[in-house]
């Protein structure tokens, strides 16, 4: 049994003002449940959404960062489509997932972070996703290399897997992109 | 009508009939698609859920990229149009946090099934049908991001939507009363964690039975592949078919349903090829 007090005082005052430049409005949650409740994922998670969003206020910025739950989350927008005091909590998840990477936190569900990895690198490659190098590098980082095989021969043989990228003119713009334009301001 | 299309990756892939699909749609009723020129990938949902800046601005690219021409922008995808609507919010909202002078066009980012379900649009497609779908049970499918969340779509109806009904019906299938039109077959998570969408979809599957559904209909590109792929891995013997509400009108007004249509389905749309046996049987090309 986790017997480790938890406290606002305690809680990670960086994390909280980031939510709060964010906008998602943790502290006023009430437990009432409508988000786990109609989580479609949450038989797989470790922590339910509601735990999530107590969690939060409270500043736990370690125990959500090393969560399954935040990987596993399919950004359905349910939670927060119901959320009766509009909290966004699928954007908490948002902030979750890239705090847990800047800082360089080994993801409690590695394939699914490497999947996003892969997918972004197609497009930082080409502009657009090219699925047959996204699935291949998928495959080689995360090791899996016999799911979906048959699945996989079963789309090329109907065409719906082009050898080919497609790639776009204005590739330096989303080079740019990647390259974190914007970002330059912050912290 | 002009309108600027995004088709986005999938509909350049997985989803190639897709966009075949909604072309023809459109080319029928008189509407003129100009792709976005240069158009790049919006991110989906990778990009906004692991880097804030990046998953906005991959889709604003293609806003700034409608300037130009500022015809309402028809997506297809439910993931780019739940993107592309962040995006114009955000830019809206301080166009320098962005990086741009100033933002406030008056071109709308139109949903498919919400467009074509606009009455005078289903007044047009129902002059140009020839052969209705026979009452074919179907179950309609939303899935999620087309919806949610309804601040970001603009969604009317987000947990009862029904533009899928209004066309299916003008097409003459009959929609079946079923629960789970809205809930999530994790799409996003079918590759790394299978046995999540397995069970997802199994759900979804068992649902739509239970509704009488033999197939369903939807506008997701995701949803269409993974909720024939998961059924199959689950049950090949109870997998229902999933057509796109675009392939559905486009078998209506042609009145066939072509064999190598047919062949693009990892479950087999048999229940709709029957349909069009006849058809088939007189010759399949039609002018």
């Amino acid at each position: 049994m986790n017997t480790e007090p938890i406290s606002p005082e305690s809680g990670s005052k960086k994390f909280l003002e980031k939510l709060k430049t964010m906008e998602v409005d943790v502290h006023s949650c009430y437990q009432c449940g409508r988000c786990s409740a109609g989580c479609p994922v949450s038989e797989f998670f470790d922590l339910n959404v509601m735990e999530v969003v107590r969690l939060a206020a409270y500043g736990a910025e370690e125990r959500l960062l090393t969560s399954k739950t935040i990987w596993l989350c399919a950004a359905c927008e349910t939670c927060a489509s119901r959320c009766p005091n509009d909290i966004e909590i699928a954007g908490l998840m948002d902030v979750l997932r890239e705090l847990a990477l800047r800082k360089g936190i080994r993801p409690a569900e590695e394939r699914i972070a490497i999947f996003h990895d892969c997918f972004l690198g197609s497009i930082k490659h080409w502009g657009r996703a090219y699925e047959v190098g996204m699935i291949g590098a998928y495959k080689l980082r995360s090791r899996d290399f016999m799911g979906d095989m048959k699945l996989g021969l079963d789309m090329f043989k109907k065409g719906k897997l082009s050898l080919k990228p497609h790639s776009i003119q204005g590739k330096s713009e989303i080079r740019q992109i990647f390259s974190g334009k914007g970002k330059e301001y912050e912290r | 009508m002009k309108l600027s299309y995004y088709p986005g990756c999938s509909l350049q892939g997985t989803a190639l009939d897709y966009d075949k699909s909604v072309r023809e749609v459109c080319a029928a009723l008189d509407i003129d698609l100009l792709e976005i020129p240069d158009w790049n990938c919006c991110g989906a949902s990778s990009a906004h859920m692991t880097n804030h800046e990046i998953g906005n601005r991959l889709p604003m690219r293609n806003l700034l990229l409608n300037l130009d021409h500022r015809h309402d922008i028809l997506v297809p995808c439910a993931a780019c149009y739940q993107r592309l609507r962040a995006a114009d919010i955000a830019l809206r909202e301080d166009p320098e946090f962005w990086d741009v002078e100033a933002y406030s066009p008056d071109f709308r980012i139109l949903h498919i099934s919400t467009f074509l379900a606009e009455p005078e649009i289903i007044a047009r497609i129902q002059e140009k049908i020839i052969r209705n779908l026979d009452d074919l049970p179907i179950a309609c499918y939303y899935g999620c991001l087309s919806l949610r969340p309804p601040k970001v779509t603009g969604a009317r109806n987000f947990e009862m939507p029904t533009t899928l009904e209004t066309i299916v019906e003008a097409l003459g299938a009959a929609p079946v009363r079923w629960a789970h039109r809205t809930e999530c077959c994790s799409g996003s998570l079918t590759m790394a964690r299978p046995d999540i969408a397995r069970k997802l979809v199994g759900d979804i599957n068992t649902a739509a039975r239970r509704g009488g559904a033999k197939a369903f209909v939807t506008d997701c590109p995701m949803c269409q592949a993974n909720l024939e792929s998961r059924q199959l891995d689950n049950n090949p013997d109870d997998s229902l078919p999933a057509f796109f509400a675009t392939e559905l009108i486009v078998a209506a007004m042609n009145g066939v349903y072509p064999q190598k249509q047919k062949k693009l389905h990892l479950v087999r749309p048999d229940v709709l090829a029957d349909l069009f046996t006849a058809q088939e049987a007189a010759g399949e090309e039609r002018p």
